[in-house]
């Protein structure tokens, strides 16, 4: 099965991800031991050139990751011509017990790839570079992630037999199933979007004070409610956007939206979804660092961009969510 | 502001390049080949698997075949009966059919008797296909009228396995548009093919079964097997994935041929980027003398990759659409294609998708930039005073 040009594509990407970051994880370990930023030492001058490295390298492997990610999904997407049974890249993924967690971790790597670069951001406006050893420290907790994402990809890829039949979209997602993917499908509509635009709400509450001010309360506030709102956004497209896409009231596929057929409306829906609870979480995530000195101004206008930047990303994503809600003639009255 | 400075920095990079066009422009012809020759595997594969689809839309949804010893029978056409009587099924016809080994031209003819999914393709023909009952009478591919010097009227000559001589009047030829389906076919009816092949009576060569419901065609299939255990059911479905795997692994098998290859361009691209000349030393020193930061050069070097790699992947990726969709494919195509390479010529419907531009993304430009991750972070270090006074 490893002999498809997507999963070589996946096992050389993915493999040069994994490469560039456990070279920065090998540099870190460097850095976390001798890191002594009052120092005038040579060794100090070497330590602070290879800083740079490590950030070019973690930055690299972040972009990285974002083509793996959309080519994972896609390889995914392509495969279910080899399985029976398999309509879309939710049947593929079903094929065996990696499939899901493969993809959980790809998209875990995402987030902690990209948290690390805006620490790095933050740490590289301030002149002490107060946030070295926490950035190495959260080093070490992407590298594992990258790991377990890796060696699922490859025990999915491996294992996946062309011959089992695997349960379509349709299945997994159909109403009264057992499975997660069922409890989210057969969740009350009318009550998911009443919950949907609570949430929506709850960001927009919280991310316009915490984009014009910056202040405590908010950004802890914006941080909760995206995250609430990132959870409670795939739930509602898996309940009831993905209904108003497809215009069926019984397909609940979060996968097929990513297909032509759709106009690939997935993609911007997803990315949007991504990046605004992204910005939204960092909001709040790096407050504790506020009380550095060297930090004190950086961080509240870092955390007003970021605000901005999650408000109007999570808007976008309700808008695009809305559009086929709003018009096309496909309703829900009677569910 | 400070997108601005990213654009000064980016017109900077492309000026440079610009200034070392002999050196740079090495890189990007070796690495364009490398990417029209992979995007070129890629594309091809993406056309065939589709054209398989299309060409294999036409096949019946269920065939049986009677298996003897292992290998492909003559069904007997009592068989129909037991197979009728499955819940679903809808129609089953026997299906008379064979090859024909003509050894003036060397040439494999495949014989049907015409049918309803023939007659759907009937604008295709010149003249006209024969009925179920005319004797004596042939519809031919364009392939065999020219090689066998044929016009309508004409007559062919073939023989049958004692050694006599049948002649069949040309009523039909094909047209070049359904070449890739037609090129070797010779129609006639059910009863003058008998008589060709010498089949005795009551057997047929397959059964064709139509399923009311797509969806139940596995079931039926199973069915089948459980009431005639030596029959052999394949469904239309399982022929189109397994085209779509082996296409797939053939691709895959050439791709990993091709590994070497890569791996060569990788470290010429290491190599380059590792032994800067004292120019671009200098360069370098006087930049970060003039006050540039190290973060302004990596990007600097950034810039410089992605013009690099954007330039070839472009350039790459045009010669592969030209080489696969406008000269067919002339490299790779007798690898790719199988055994099947009596179809001399046929165009392949152009298709490109984003998942062939991020598979081959993955596959070329991104070991391309890792490899020169590390000599760019070298360059960018450069102590200024050092470099400058050599």
């Amino acid at each position: 099965m490893l002999l498809h040009p997507g999963i070589i594509g996946l096992v050389i990407g993915s493999g040069l991800t994994l490469l560039l970051l456990f070279s920065a994880a090998g540099l870190g370990i460097q850095i976390l031991g001798k890191w002594d930023i009052t120092s005038n030492s040579e060794l100090q001058l070497g330590l602070e050139r290879k800083t740079y490295l490590v950030s070019t390298l973690v930055q690299y492997a972040l972009l990285f990751q974002v083509i793996s990610a959309f080519l994972f999904i896609y390889t995914a997407d392509d495969m279910h011509n080899l399985l029976v049974g398999a309509m879309c890249a939710t049947g593929s993924l079903n094929a065996n017990p990696y499939g899901f967690p493969a993809l959980c971790a790809q998209i875990a790597t995402l987030f902690l790839a990209a948290a690390w670069i805006s620490l790095n951001r933050i740490d590289n406006q301030a002149e002490d570079y107060p946030l070295t050893r926490k950035k190495y420290g959260l080093l070490f907790l992407i590298l594992p992630a990258v790991s377990a994402g890796y060696v699922l990809q490859l025990k999915y890829f491996s294992s996946i037999d062309p011959d089992i039949i695997t349960s379509c979209c349709g299945v997994l997602f159909s109403e009264g199933g057992p499975g997660l993917g069922s409890s989210l499908s057969s969740l009350p509509i009318r009550r998911m979007e009443a919950a949907f635009g609570l949430l929506y709400l709850l960001v927009l509450v919280s991310g316009l004070p915490a984009a014009r001010s910056g202040s405590r309360p908010f950004t802890l506030l914006l941080s909760a409610s995206s995250a609430l709102f990132f959870f409670g956004a795939i739930a509602s497209v898996i309940s009831f956007i993905s209904l108003y896409f497809y215009q069926l009231p019984s397909h609940h596929c979060p996968f097929d939206i990513l297909q032509a057929g759709y106009y690939y409306v997935g993609y911007p829906l997803y990315a949007a979804l991504f990046s605004g609870c992204f910005f939204g979480v960092m909001t709040g995530a790096v407050e504790p660092f506020r009380k550095i000195p060297s930090l004190a101004a950086v961080i509240p206008a870092a955390q007003r961009k970021w605000a901005l930047a999650a408000t109007v990303a999570i808007t976008l994503f309700v808008i695009l969510s809305m559009v086929p809600i709003v018009f096309t003639p496909f309703t829900l009255e009677g569910y | 502001m400070s997108l601005m400075k990213h654009i000064n920095i980016l017109d900077y990079t492309l000026l440079s390049l610009l200034r070392r066009k002999f050196r740079n422009s090495g890189i990007v012809l070796v690495f364009s080949f490398v990417i029209c020759i992979t995007g070129s595997v890629l594309l091809l594969t993406y056309a065939f698997k589709r054209e398989a689809v299309l060409v294999l839309g036409n096949v019946p949804e269920l065939i049986v075949q009677k298996m003897s010893a292992g290998r492909h029978e003559l069904i007997p056409v009592s068989f129909s009966e037991k197979i009728r009587e499955i819940p679903g099924v809808s129609s089953v016809e026997p299906r008379y059919w064979g090859y024909y080994f003509d050894s003036f031209t060397k040439a494999n003819y495949t014989v049907v008797t015409p049918g309803g999914r023939l007659s759907e393709g009937n604008k295709l023909l010149q003249g006209r296909l024969p009925a179920a009952d005319e004797r004596g009478v042939a519809a031919i591919g364009g392939g065999i009228a020219r090689t066998r010097f044929l016009g309508i009227d004409d007559d062919l000559a073939l023989f049958s396995p004692d050694g006599r001589l049948r002649n069949f009047r040309v009523i039909g030829i094909f047209q070049a548009p359904s070449e890739l389906l037609t090129f070797d076919l010779i129609v006639i009816s059910e009863r003058d093919l008998k008589e060709l092949f010498s089949l005795p009576s009551g057997v047929a060569t397959d059964l064709v079964v139509g399923v009311r419901n797509e969806t139940e065609a596995p079931v039926v299939a199973r069915k089948i097997r459980e009431r005639i255990p030596d029959s052999r059911p394949i469904l239309r479905k399982e022929i189109i994935r397994t085209y779509d795997a082996l296409f797939s692994w053939r691709s895959g098998l050439i791709l990993t041929l091709f590994a070497g290859a890569l791996a060569a361009f990788v470290i010429l691209a290491w190599d380059k980027a590792t032994g800067l000349s004292a120019d671009e030393r200098r360069e370098i020193g006087i930049l970060k003398a003039l006050g540039w930061e190290t973060s302004d050069i990596l990007e600097m070097k950034f810039w410089e990759g992605v013009a690099i790699s954007l330039t070839s992947f472009f350039l790459g990726i045009i010669a592969a659409y030209a080489h696969i969709f406008f000269f067919d494919a002339a490299l790779f195509a007798p690898a790719l294609k199988g055994w099947s390479v009596v179809y001399p010529r046929f165009h392949l419907i152009p298709f490109i998708d984003p998942y062939q531009i991020a598979t081959l993304l993955s596959l070329t430009v991104i070991p391309y930039i890792a490899a020169t991750i590390i000599p760019s972070w070298k360059a960018a270090v450069t102590d200024p005073d050092e470099v400058v006074r050599g």
